[in-house]
């Protein structure tokens, strides 16, 4: 069966690992949090200006001061740090930040992403995705394989104005695991249940697939 | 000591004019200069070139001007949570600059620190990169972005001292720091004014040599734009 959005975190976060300083963007990203593996120290990093952020706050005690990058209210973990937008792009920019995680639109086979706009119809803006994308050196890309007209979202090529070029460098999906090397899209991993035929069918990228392709473990 | 301190909003912002560019700090609805862009509003002025990470909501930060339609153009990196903006900006009656939330910070910061331009990976291969001077370094291709400053940028701190010295609260510094530094005329509205020396001179985030008014604001709303909790157990 395909994933929910939850699974698709639980997967993500198992690619934590200990002493990684983690960027989440918002969206399906965001949930990652709520599953770290034990025995895992991470700090996680908001582009707003915090660095050591945590849960939501319990009712009556959110603080209007305080809040990540999606604008919701958080709390801060013991050894949390605010700072301004400048030093925040500094930790991004200068790789100070090993993992990002953070939702597209579409992806591409040669590790292009695009996720900030739809001529004509949707102008949000890139915010951080742009600085991100361009410094990471570990890009995971969490989002559903198809659209809701069941139109894949792992492309040969981008139609979408781009948010950065060859920098994706995995993909977890509600199918799937992908790697991208060399050009294509490599299947790592299915979702529980989910057939090497369903997951051809949803990509339009070239997919490698090799060998026996194991089932997540959730 | 020079006294930086004005006695009013209205004082404080004295000089603004039509089709002036300003700087407003704030990251969403957090830490912005509510007194300022109340005042803003009812001065009437229009034709302003506004430089901010964000455009506010419908009726409440930058969306009170863009409601009265005194702003011609925003330079901001993510817009979304405001329909009024949305309608103008598709209609074609407001320009909208779009550019990387990493960018517009430096580009802040470098305006206020005396550099011209820099290079950043950020947006290379991606429509922010038209008409930029493209250079290798390190074998990664990064653009050029130039400075930004403005006629008045308008900051809000948590606390101030009557030199003009501020410490932000929270998540509430984002774009302050360095936008105080790139107004040729720097506003600092602050929850708490203090007597110069009562501020720890180590704790304080932005010197005052960069603040020209300051003033004791009011009546703040400090609105939430996602409120989020979770359940006790």
């Amino acid at each position: 069966m395909a994933l929910d959005k939850n699974g698709i975190a639980q997967r993500i976060a198992q690619e934590l690992q200990n002493g990684f300083y983690v960027n989440l963007g918002i969206g399906i990203p965001t949930l990652v949090a709520n599953y770290i593996p034990q025995g895992i120290d991470v700090e996680f990093q908001s582009e707003n200006g915090v660095l050591g952020m945590g849960p939501f706050p319990f009712e009556g005690e959110e603080d209007s001061d305080l809040i990540n990058a999606g604008k919701q209210t958080i709390t801060t973990m013991a050894g949390a740090v605010f700072f301004d937008s400048a030093t925040s792009f500094s930790m991004i920019r200068g790789q100070h930040v090993q993992l990002t995680v953070l939702g597209a639109m579409e992806v591409a086979q040669n590790g292009d992403i695009a996720n900030w706009k739809i001529p004509g119809k949707m102008v949000k803006g890139m915010g951080g995705a742009m600085d991100l994308v361009a410094s990471a050196e570990n890009i995971i890309v969490a989002m559903m394989h198809t659209n809701k007209k069941g139109e894949s979202k792992i492309l040969k090529k981008c139609s979408l104005p781009l948010t950065g070029v060859g920098c994706v460098t995995k993909v977890v999906t509600n199918l799937s695991v992908l790697e991208v090397v060399d050009g294509s899209f490599k299947l790592l991993e299915r979702a529980p249940g989910v057939s090497i035929e369903e997951i051809k069918s949803a990509t339009e990228g070239d997919l490698i697939i090799e060998g026996e392709i194991p089932e997540m473990k959730l | 000591m020079i006294n930086k301190v004005v006695n009013s909003v209205e004082e404080a912002i004295e000089g603004v004019a039509d089709d002036m560019t300003f700087m407003l700090g704030g990251f969403g609805l957090c830490g912005i200069p509510e007194n300022s862009i109340g005042a803003l509003s009812q001065s009437g002025i229009k034709g302003l070139t506004c430089i901010s990470n964000n455009a506010g909501v419908d009726d409440f930060g930058l969306g009170l001007l863009l409601q009265k339609r005194q702003i011609k153009k925003m330079i901001s990196s993510y817009v979304g949570e405001n329909a009024e903006f949305e309608r103008q900006m598709l209609s074609g009656e407001l320009e909208v600059e779009l550019i990387p939330q990493g960018s517009l910070a430096e580009r802040c910061r470098a305006g206020g620190a005396g550099i011209p331009a820099f290079f950043t990976p950020a947006g290379y291969g991606t429509e922010v990169a038209k008409g930029k001077e493209v250079r290798e370094f390190n074998g990664k291709p990064h653009i050029l972005e130039s400075a930004l400053t403005a006629d008045f940028a308008f900051v809000k701190a948590w606390k101030g001292d009557t030199a003009g010295n501020l410490i932000f609260k929270g998540t509430a510094r984002n774009f302050n720091p360095m936008m105080a530094m790139a107004g040729k005329i720097t506003v600092a509205e602050v929850e708490e004014l203090v007597p110069a020396g009562e501020l720890d001179p180590a704790q304080i985030h932005t010197p005052g040599i960069f603040v020209q008014r300051i003033f004791q604001g009011k009546d703040y709303e400090k609105r939430i734009e996602q409120r989020t909790v979770r359940t006790r157990e």
